[in-house]
């Protein structure tokens, strides 16, 4: 559990300013929130921001001079200047606001993957990615005429990245697409290794950081890749906000994804002049609201620290494998040792439909995700239709993690197991 | 657990052993559909004969209340004209296995519960319109099937 400390929060105290874990779901039963990976809980802190803004200072930015645009324009710059330190870029102008990490995606895989992938190249993802990481790649190879190839994993849930060397040998490949962390396995990717092959030679490498930035240290300037792409909401902040970070020489060269206002230096009659970065990338009135509010989730995270943050996930993940272990019928997916998995767990109770046991333990409050989680290509290659995923996040407890366990027993009760 | 009940003796068994599961080789009819969402995937195969379902099965993978509510769909409809089938309307389907009550409680899983019934108005909408040139049923089957749910 996350250590007391004078400069942060107990897990008591990170649970109370969070009302919605307070809420009674179904029959008066106490929330356990446990679809993390989806979305996350947010804090008072954000709530309050957002109200804040509304209330005292809302206003478009970057154009007009008086006050409240002054205030909001300053307040939104404010925010890239705290992702910049939270995540160790060197260059602010390298951050560019988007909708989600699905948006950030598209816009490298329209603006730079029309510039620089043609006929006969390869573009290399993993089975385990997400359909944002995969089905961009699709229309992109399918239009140019290049290829897709998909690292496959192991048993283990582990990327077996003999592979990418085979791929990479070829000469062909000309951008590695990867997940940090499997959304479904929580499988951490071994990514120093993955940018360091391809830098190499000389391949850029887009990694989808959706599930990693949320769950533990991330280093931009350290890491080496060329893309980063992350969303607000996974990590305390607001829906609607997503960020991609890119190199500046490559954004540099890239065509603007969208045109519109704000993106423009100078616009004639037929020819326009793009603004400088990372405006070139912010057409149009951004969400300027809730990236303002985001400055309070990273704000909320540097205080717990990421480091407790993973090692609280750490320990509620050990905690919750060697328990689930024991029950029977319970099939894990995945990694087994959580020092190589965020604190995500996909699981199948005997051979009960995951919409079944979700629908189930649901009537004891426990919300945890049933499906393919966006990720059918890996669901094919575990042989299953869906599974079911708990996720944690800072303020889960060990016993929310019983109750789950507990309420399994619902669903053998239920289907005569 | 309380409220209305979907978990019924009757629900646990049709998923534990489905009836008229399995592939019709060479089915006057196949049509495949699933639920995006949730994973819920089948084909539903019929045969006609003389304007009648002499034969319908369906397989794939779904939770509980799909597996249900197919296996009972062919029950019903199983010997019925087209005609008939062509009638046939979700209520009939749902009060069969007592889930009317979804459609109110559970717009989610409503679409396990109808996602066959949305494979059969498929199914035989294009059957009237290819092989009974009857337009006018083949548009209302269409219709109904795309706005089941």
């Amino acid at each position: 559990m996350i250590k007391i400390q004078a400069n942060t929060y107990s897990l008591e105290e990170i649970r109370s300013h969070f009302p919605v874990l307070n809420r009674r779901v179904r029959d008066d039963k106490r929330l356990v929130y446990l679809d993390n990976a989806a979305t996350t809980q947010k804090p008072n802190q954000v709530i309050d921001a957002i109200t804040d803004y509304y209330q005292n200072h809302n206003s478009n930015i970057h154009r007009a001079v008086h006050a409240l645009a002054e205030e909001s324009t300053e307040a939104f710059e404010a925010t890239r200047d705290k992702i910049a330190k939270f995540l160790n870029i060197q260059n602010r102008e390298e951050i560019i606001f988007v909708r989600g990490t699905t948006e950030a995606i598209n816009l490298v895989a329209y603006s730079w993957g029309r510039d620089n992938v043609q006929k006969g190249d390869i573009v290399v993802t993993t089975e385990y990615e997400h359909h944002s990481n995969i089905v961009p790649w699709q229309v992109l190879t399918q239009e140019t005429g290049a290829e897709l190839k998909y690292i496959n994993i192991d048993d283990n849930g582990e990327l077996m990245l003999e592979q990418l060397d085979e791929y990479l040998a070829t000469g062909k490949v000309k951008l590695v697409a990867i997940s940090h962390v499997s959304n479904v396995l929580g499988t951490i990717t071994d990514i120093h290794n993955v940018i360091k092959k391809c830098k190499n030679v000389g391949v850029k490498v887009l990694v989808d950081g959706a599930q990693a930035v949320p769950h533990m240290k991330v280093d931009i300037d350290n890491l080496d890749c060329d893309f980063y792409a992350f969303s607000a909401h996974k990590m305390l902040g607001p829906t609607g906000v997503g960020i991609l970070w890119a190199r500046k020489d490559i954004l540099e060269n890239m065509k603007p994804f969208q045109g519109g206002g704000d993106m423009i230096r100078e616009v004639h009659k037929y020819e326009t002049t793009w603004n400088d970065l990372p405006y070139k990338f912010e057409a149009g009135t951004p969400n300027v609201a809730d990236v303002i509010c985001f400055a309070a989730a990273i704000d909320y995270l540097a205080k717990i620290g990421m480091d407790n943050v993973r090692n609280h996930e750490i320990e509620l993940t050990k905690y919750a494998l060697e328990k689930m272990s024991k029950v029977k019928g319970l099939t894990i997916y995945g990694p087994k040792d959580p020092q190589k998995a965020s604190g995500v767990i996909s699981f199948n109770f005997n051979d009960v439909h995951p919409h079944d046991v979700a629908t189930i333990i649901d009537k004891n409050g426990v919300a945890i995700r049933s499906g393919h989680h966006c990720a059918q290509v890996l669901m094919e290659k575990l042989n299953v239709a869906a599974t079911n995923r708990a996720s944690f996040y800072i303020y889960t407890t060990k016993e929310e993690v019983d109750t789950l366990i507990d309420s399994l027993e619902q669903v053998a009760k239920v289907f005569k197991l | 657990m309380s409220g209305d009940p979907i978990y019924t003796e009757m629900i646990i068994e049709y998923s534990r052993n489905p009836s008229n599961y399995g592939k019709i080789e060479d089915a006057h009819i196949k049509r495949h559909d699933s639920n995006p969402l949730c994973g819920d995937s089948i084909d539903l195969y019929l045969n006609i004969d003389d304007k009648k379902i002499s034969d319908v099965k369906f397989d794939g993978k779904g939770c509980a209340i799909c597996m249900a509510c197919s296996s009972v769909l062919t029950e019903m409809i199983k010997g019925k004209s087209l005609e008939d089938v062509k009638k046939f309307e979700k209520d009939e389907l749902l009060s069969e296995l007592g889930l009317e009550h979804l459609i109110k409680t559970s717009p989610v899983r409503i679409k396990c519960a109808l996602l066959s019934l949305k494979a059969l108005k498929f199914g035989i909408y294009s059957y009237f319109a290819d092989k009974m040139n009857d337009i006018e049923s083949a548009g209302n089957l269409k219709e109904e099937a795309a706005n089941l749910y």
